[in-house]
């Protein structure tokens, strides 16, 4: 009877030591997963703000006064223009 | 001595004191049993309340608004998360030298700021809003006590002035106001959630009680395409400086699907910093302004006598002398011409001819197609403040009228229901719903002219764009092009102002197989040119061409430069 109960005891003293552990587990991976979609979030932010800085340079009117002030670009005059058929006529 | 014969063992003391120790000592035990009565049973929920506080939060989580997108995907508006700063005024303790400091990050006065962190009748000020995150940090870096910072979201449009009517504004809290934000409000608005959790001391999250997710809002196609805006924003106002117009409006419509791949209003704000803003920049004219369409309308009319057998395209109309009289007043054309075909009518665009013609039509029938092609409809784009325009009823028409009606006096459009309306002859006689956001599939039109009178239209609508009609102006190399023009004089409080106009071209290319419908309005030109040849159709050639190349759509004409007429035989259209 005596030796049923020491060993009850130590299983009960491993269950709660499982418990504790598992629970601590549980918390820091909980931890980490805020973490991570704190990162998430983060990271979508900044794929908007970069979306919004690459649609702000890549603005056609901006591209357009750059080509016609810095490159000096021009649109070629009607009579300048030679329009080449592609092969199938199309 | 031994202990058991100590004398004080014989002392008896009095019993009074053993039993007046046993009642403290109950009297003190019932103490402690009521006191875990009334903590326990009585103020069990506000103790388990304040504790749960401790370790508890929940707060709600905010969905973020959708982006807008153009058809090609580029990005046209986007939410990014900024930051408001508040303060809670009786919280608030500030030396004289962090609120110097402060004041020049918020960018506001000392005084003002003393002010309002002062007024301690208030328990909450906001002290600036949508403030960046870098700011926000640096605020944070002062760490002044009563000051708090919270997320909020603001919407930046990368496309400033150029898209400014078309896709609206949202206001602080991130609701549409205008525009497409305000029409597509319940799409692009997010659901908020809500979180519960318990933390520990450090404030880590330890386990989430519940949370409710919040939506975010959907991201938003639109039929917009964003090179074609551009050009047709950047011609526009080239053309409004060059003819120092009040204003103007151009829409771009695919003539298959009725997508709105262009609209563009001058004057216009800038979305992003909206400070000083007047009623006139933020009117989307091309939606919201009613005005009388001049003889952009006489297809119209032509196209109803076509379809109800009165005349042929080679139907003889005797307009000389270039002048009719109905009852007191007077249709003249601004160049007297003899005997016209109906082809010519358009081509040369007769107000007489154009007359003669609606007179032998029956008014309800001219009602029933003004009506027909979407004129006195609101156009159900979804924009706030969208007019119907104005057709009055068959029954108080007086042959007058019904005479100058044809050609577009005494009745107003908006811009895009003109536009809409030349759907019926580049569709072959459908007439096509307009749609902001992108389809997938080309909807169903409603039948309103047969093919074959659609078909004679666009022929008409192709001489008035070659030399010899109204406006030669509107050719570009390489397509066919049809359309017609406009020109009519203002209505200042119900009258004509005889200085004033409204110029006005629609047309569509390629005529052989029309996909794209544009039409130009501009207000006031007051440069001493005013007819719809002269100064709307070059901004509709220019972003015809431009747009046909950049949709890659082939070429259905000869490629050979494009011959203007010398500027006297230029025919400059009735009014």
């Amino acid at each position: 009877m005596l030796r049923l109960n020491l060993f009850l005891l130590a299983v009960l003293t491993m269950c709660a030591l499982a418990l504790v552990t598992s629970q601590h587990e549980a918390r820091r991976t909980l931890a980490e997963l805020e973490r991570e979609q704190a990162r998430a979030h983060q990271i979508e932010v900044e794929w908007g703000q970069l979306q919004l800085e690459q649609s702000t340079w890549a603005m056609h009117t901006r591209i357009e006064k750059l080509a016609r002030e810095k490159i000096r670009m021009q649109q070629p005059e009607q009579n300048r223009v030679e329009v080449l058929q592609g092969g199938g006529g199309a | 001595m031994k202990f058991t014969e100590n004398p004080l063992l014989e002392l008896r003391l009095p019993v009074w004191r053993a039993r007046f120790l046993l009642f403290l000592l109950c009297a003190a035990f019932v103490g402690l049993m009521g006191r875990a009565v009334y903590l326990q049973g009585l103020q069990d929920e506000f103790l388990q309340a304040k504790g749960e506080a401790r370790y508890a939060r929940a707060y709600p989580v905010k969905g973020t608004r959708g982006r807008i997108l153009d058809r090609n995907g580029s990005v046209l508006a986007v939410s990014t998360p900024v930051k408001s700063i508040s303060a809670v005024p009786k919280a608030v303790e500030i030396d004289s030298r962090h609120l110097q400091s402060l004041a020049q990050l918020l960018n506001v006065s000392r005084e003002e700021l003393r002010k309002k962190l002062g007024d301690e009748s208030r328990n909450f000020v906001y002290l600036k809003r949508q403030v960046s995150p870098e700011l926000a940090a640096q605020v944070e870096a002062l760490d002044i006590p009563g000051i708090y910072q919270r997320p909020e979201s603001r919407r930046y449009y990368p496309g400033g002035e150029v898209m400014a009517h078309v896709l609206g504004f949202t206001n602080t809290d991130d609701m549409g106001q205008e525009g497409i934000e305000l029409a597509f409000e319940e799409e692009l608005s997010g659901r908020p959630g809500s979180r519960r959790i318990i933390q520990d001391r450090r404030g880590r999250i330890v386990e989430d009680v519940e949370s409710i997710h919040a939506t975010n809002g959907a991201d938003l196609t639109l039929a917009l395409d964003a090179r074609l805006q551009s050009l047709a924003f950047s011609q526009l106002k080239s053309a409004i400086d060059r003819h120092r117009a009040k204003g103007g409006a151009i829409v771009v419509l695919d003539a298959k699907s009725g997508e709105v791949l262009a609209l563009a209003n001058l004057p216009t704000f800038n979305p992003n910093n909206r400070s000083r803003l007047s009623g006139a920049q933020l009117r989307n004219r091309a939606v919201t302004d009613m005005f009388e369409p001049g003889s952009t309308l006489k297809p119209v009319t032509i196209a109803l006598a076509l379809e109800q057998g009165k005349v042929k395209p080679s139907t003889l109309i005797h307009t000389a002398p270039g002048s009719l009289t109905i009852g007191p007043a007077t249709i003249r054309d601004a160049h007297p011409e003899g005997t016209l075909t109906v082809e010519q009518v358009i081509q040369r665009s007769s107000n007489v001819g154009s007359a003669k013609i609606a007179l032998s039509l029956p008014a309800m029938q001219m009602w029933e197609m003004f009506e027909d092609v979407g004129f006195g409809h609101v156009p159900n784009l979804g924009f706030p403040g969208e007019v119907a325009g104005k057709v009055r009823p068959y029954k108080t028409w007086k042959p007058i009228e019904q005479a100058t009606m044809s050609y577009g006096h005494g009745i107003t459009v908006s811009l895009i229901q003109l536009a809409r309306a030349y759907t019926v002859f580049a569709n072959d006689g459908e007439l096509v719903p307009l749609s902001l956001s992108k389809l997938d599939d080309k909807p169903e039109g409603e039948r309103v002219l047969s093919k074959t009178t659609a078909q004679s239209v666009r022929s008409m609508l192709e001489m008035a764009v070659r030399p010899g009609g109204t406006a030669p102006r509107a050719q570009i190399m390489g397509y066919r092009v049809a359309g017609k023009t406009g020109t009519a004089h203002k209505l200042v409080n119900g009258s004509y102002a005889p200085d004033k106009y409204v110029s006005s071209f629609v047309g569509f290319a390629p005529a052989s197989d029309p996909r794209l419908i544009i039409a130009v309005m501009l207000d006031e030109p007051s440069d001493g040119q005013y007819y719809g040849g002269q100064v709307a159709a070059p901004v509709f050639a220019q972003v015809m061409s431009g747009s046909l190349r950049m949709l890659d759509v082939p070429f259905d004409a000869p490629l050979k430069p494009i011959e203007l007429p010398p500027p006297s035989a230029e025919i400059q259209e009735s009014i």
